[in-house]
């Protein structure tokens, strides 16, 4: 049994421990959330965070995170309180199909947390999530919006 | 999602706009028989106005990141008069009263919703609006024409009397449909061209959007398949005992017609795991020793000997006409459409008939071939439809829900069948590896008098819609067919190399080789005949006001070449929206890097500014990936490349700020989803060369750069 804490609820699980992170949430506790899109750590689809650091899940295997705290898309914000990249994805109309962007709101929310207010160049050197829809200009502008209205509020 | 039965049922009485409402709004399981029917007002298979107020939109039309979701019920509350807040969609089933009026099938192809869509559903939203109006006049007895509507109001403007369209709806359903009702005039339009948010944004920021591969169903199986790596090689054998040790692997199944061999389990990840175990050996076809290498060499032999040559076009006569021969030979890969979300369905197959759940452009063709390999009729297959996470073409294709209707058929329960990348990358319908061969001749006063373009290519839309009429591909002979370019003395020939690697449609196919052959050849005559690449271009276009109003445009709008770099020019037609590109590049070395782009296109009419400048933005950037990086290099008749470690695309690192304007217009509107793919192309080819002097002629351009 593994025991695991995900976006605070406690699961314990009879899986295999080198079963990756990703399937545990996607196919065991059905948090569809977190994208799969390449399972050898290339997209970043599948990014959630343990503790505060964005990890790529696909690539994690589940034992390695038992009783670590999870969260995945499904809680960096709710519908009534977003996350303010959440807001500012919202505001700069970032996501086309959308199944990239789950993975890069975590990326980049757990880039925030170590680096609050990257520069472009900070952001591009630490966030290679792929997005084939090519929203890349737009994601530079929300976390520009977020982070200097974030600044405004602190 | 409306079921094929409840939609039946919902047609058959269309007829009197009365309908009794069974479950439509997605909930077509849940019994009828607990809350009474209501009375709603259906007056097309398009829209249901409820006495709540709120308004379904029914759309035909995949969302794949396109924004259809949001533009086509635009066109409909526009004509309508109702709040969009107001309005949901909802994804139409399999049915015929969905076919597009154009392709006659259900598809999301082309570039062509709103073009296609733009009338029907205008139609739709002014008869369902003429009709709560007539219900209005008759409960006041006054004529219709001294009433007005507005925000889902119908107003007596001579007695200040209002009826909301939810109190008109029992009243209107009652009413014949009209005919011929006028539609608004441009300026009187409150949502088309205004209306700038989209409709899909906080569900796809908060995970809740379900793609195709969040579909869950009762009791559903995850299963991956496994495909012959060699193209048109068979499966002779295979042994799936280790696959079956795997923990979670319940069954594994040789699916019919050479499909491959499906690994069914409790999870996708124990899927993966027990493809990886299967030990198969092939019987190889006539590809086995054939590589990417060996079809550059073969396809540069046909361009000289123009062996199986047709003469798609001729206009003038172009071996008459002497000057200054310009030549050149351009080459370009095979291409993955890699969207982000790898191929998968979900079906289940029962005594009743068939259900698929799946991200596809084609729900008719997903019908039928289901219907085929179920052995059931075609009404008893129902498609739902799911988010698509990218499409750019390859999800027209039925052999992802085929897999998962054949393997659900053999192990009796619902299936959701999962691609890893590597068979997504692995077996596609590229874009087919091309080569384009272009002779030109200037006159005296350096204008191109004449043009012999000869396209080496796999025809396009074979595999989808059948062997092209006499041979000649149109879809693989885009941008040379159509070209805009008046030149006086013009030869296209087309040669069909039926190489054997599956083609097919992906981003502004055919262009997206044909336009950088046909874009670095302007640019390299323009230099020639020592002309401004924009000057050289317009010389050819006095016919064609709109394509030089892009390029004027886009020359208007770019900023002079930073310090360091240089810009390129390039111009395209798709399929009636003209767009120019100029691209700002530096080179260190042999690495290329695109600093600032600028697009301009006229797509006509445009129903939602904020979508017209993503997809211009997107496209451009997926046109960038085929620039700089991106290849499928076939190997000993397989594809060589397994993940985004060996396919490369564009990272953020790597992406432009791009600077986007859509043309004001009052024409009908026209596709914007590719436009910007191809001539972003050449248009950095064209920098390359205004930086180095080097024309490199094979993409991508970080192979191209070190053959030049
Ligand atoms: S699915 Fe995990 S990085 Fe791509
Ligand atoms: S929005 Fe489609 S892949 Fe990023």
């Amino acid at each position: 049994m593994i025991s695991l804490t995900v976006n605070g609820a406690q699961h314990e699980l009879d899986v295999a421990p080198e079963m990756p992170l990703l399937w545990v949430l996607r196919d065991e506790l059905g948090l569809t959330g977190p994208k799969f899109g390449c399972g050898v750590a290339q997209c970043g689809c599948c990014t959630v965070h343990v503790g505060n650091q964005a990890v790529r899940s696909c690539s994690v295997p589940v034992g390695s995170v038992a009783g670590q705290r999870i969260t995945t898309i499904e809680a960096l914000g709710s519908p009534d309180a977003l996350h303010p990249l959440q807001q500012a994805w919202i505001d700069e109309q970032v996501p086309q199909c959308g199944y990239c962007q789950p993975g890069q709101l975590m990326a980049i929310s757990g880039l925030l947390h170590k680096n609050p207010h990257p520069t472009s160049d900070d952001l591009a050197a630490a966030i290679s999530n792929i997005c084939r829809c090519g929203t890349y200009d737009r994601i530079r502008t929300a976390v520009a919006r977020a982070t200097s209205s974030a600044a405004n509020q602190s | 999602m409306i079921s094929r039965s409840d939609f039946v049922r919902l047609s058959a009485a269309l007829a009197g706009g009365m309908v009794l409402e069974f479950g439509v709004n997605g909930c077509s399981n849940r019994s009828s028989a607990v809350s009474a029917p209501k009375t709603v007002f259906q007056p097309s298979q398009w829209l249901v106005v409820r006495p709540d107020e709120t308004v379904t939109i029914i759309i035909n039309k995949s969302e794949m990141g396109q924004g259809v979701a949001t533009g086509l019920p635009t066109i409909v509350a526009d004509e309508l008069d109702v709040p969009f807040e107001r309005t949901s969609v909802q994804f139409a089933p399999a049915a015929p009263e969905y076919v597009d009026p154009l392709f006659k099938a259900q598809l999301t192809a082309g570039s062509r919703a709103i073009h296609a869509m733009w009338m029907p559903l205008r139609i739709a939203g002014a008869t369902a609006r003429a009709m709560l109006v007539s219900a209005a006049a008759q409960k006041w007895s006054v004529a219709p024409s001294t009433l007005r509507t507005s925000a889902g109001y119908v107003i007596d403007p001579a007695s200040n009397r209002r009826a909301s369209y939810g109190s008109l709806v029992a009243d209107a359903a009652a009413l014949p449909a009209p005919k011929n009702v006028p539609l608004k005039h441009p300026s009187q339009f409150t949502l088309i061209g205004r209306h700038n948010k989209r409709s899909d944004t906080l569900a796809k920021v908060t995970g809740s959007a379900k793609f195709g591969i969040d579909q869950r169903v009762p009791g559903m199986k995850f299963a991956t398949v496994l495909h012959p790596p060699v193209f048109g090689s068979t499966i002779r054998s295979f042994d799936a005992s280790k696959a079956k040790q795997v923990k979670g692997v319940t069954e594994v199944v040789q699916l019919p017609d050479n499909m491959g061999i499906a690994v069914v389990a409790n999870n996708t990840w124990a899927a993966f795991q027990g493809r990886l175990a299967l030990t198969v050996a092939y019987d190889n076809g006539p590809l086995a020793h054939t590589s990417s290498d060996d079809l550059y060499a073969r396809f540069r032999r046909l361009a000289v000997s123009k062996a199986g040559a047709k003469v798609a076009l001729v206009r003038g006569n172009v071996d008459a006409t002497h000057g200054t021969v310009v030549t050149g030979t351009f080459e370009s890969p095979f291409v993955a459409h890699a969207a982000m979300e790898p191929m998968n369905a979900t079906a289940a197959v029962t005594a009743d008939g068939v259900e698929i759940w799946a991200p596809t452009q084609g729900q008719t063709l997903t019908q039928a071939s289901a219907a085929k390999i179920a052995g059931v009729p075609l009404e008893k297959v129902k498609v739902h439809t799911t988010y698509l996470g990218g499409a750019f073409g390859r999800r027209c294709y039925a052999d992802f829900t085929n897999e998962a209707v054949a393997l659900s058929k053999a192990i009796n329960a619902p299936v959701q069948v999962i691609w890893p990348r590597e068979e997504d990358l692995q077996h596609d319908y590229y874009k087919p590896l091309a080569l384009n061969q272009i002779r030109g001749v200037l006159d005296a006063n350096g204008d191109l008098v004449a043009v012999d373009h000869t396209v080496v290519m796999d025809s396009i839309m074979t595999d989808l819609l059948g062997p092209p009429p006499n041979g000649i591909d149109v879809i693989s002979l885009s941008a040379v067919l159509d070209t805009q370019y008046a030149v006086r003395n013009y030869r296209v020939r087309y040669i069909n190399p039926k190489t054997g690697v599956p083609a097919g449609f992906l981003r502004e196919p055919g262009a997206n080789a044909n336009v950088f052959a046909v874009e670095s050849f302007m640019d390299d005559a323009a230099h020639v005949a020592g002309k401004e690449p924009a000057a050289f271009r317009l010389r050819l276009l006095s016919g064609a006001p709109r394509a030089a109003n892009v390029i004027r445009t886009v020359v208007g709008r770019a900023d002079k070449a930073a310090a360091g770099t240089a810009h390129g020019l390039a111009y395209a037609n798709w399929d009636g929206t003209d767009c120019a590109t100029i691209a700002e590049v530096s080179m260190s070395g042999q690495t290329v890097r695109v600093h600032r782009v600028w697009v301009v296109a006229d797509c006509g009419t445009i129903v939602n500014p904020a979508i017209v400048e993503q997809q211009l933005a997107g496209a451009t950037n997926y046109g960038l990936s085929m620039a700089l990086m991106s290849k499928i290099t076939l190997k000993n008749g397989a594809v060589a490349e397994n993940n985004f470690y060996d396919f490369n695309v564009l990272r953020l690192k790597d992406a432009p700020r791009i600077d986007v304007h859509a043309v004001k217009s009052d024409a009908p509107p026209n596709g914007i989803g590719e436009a910007a793919t191809a001539p972003v192309i050449a248009a950095v080819g064209n920098a390359i060369f205004a930086l180095t002097g080097k024309r490199v002629r094979r993409l991508p351009f970080s192979d191209g750069l070190a053959l030049a």
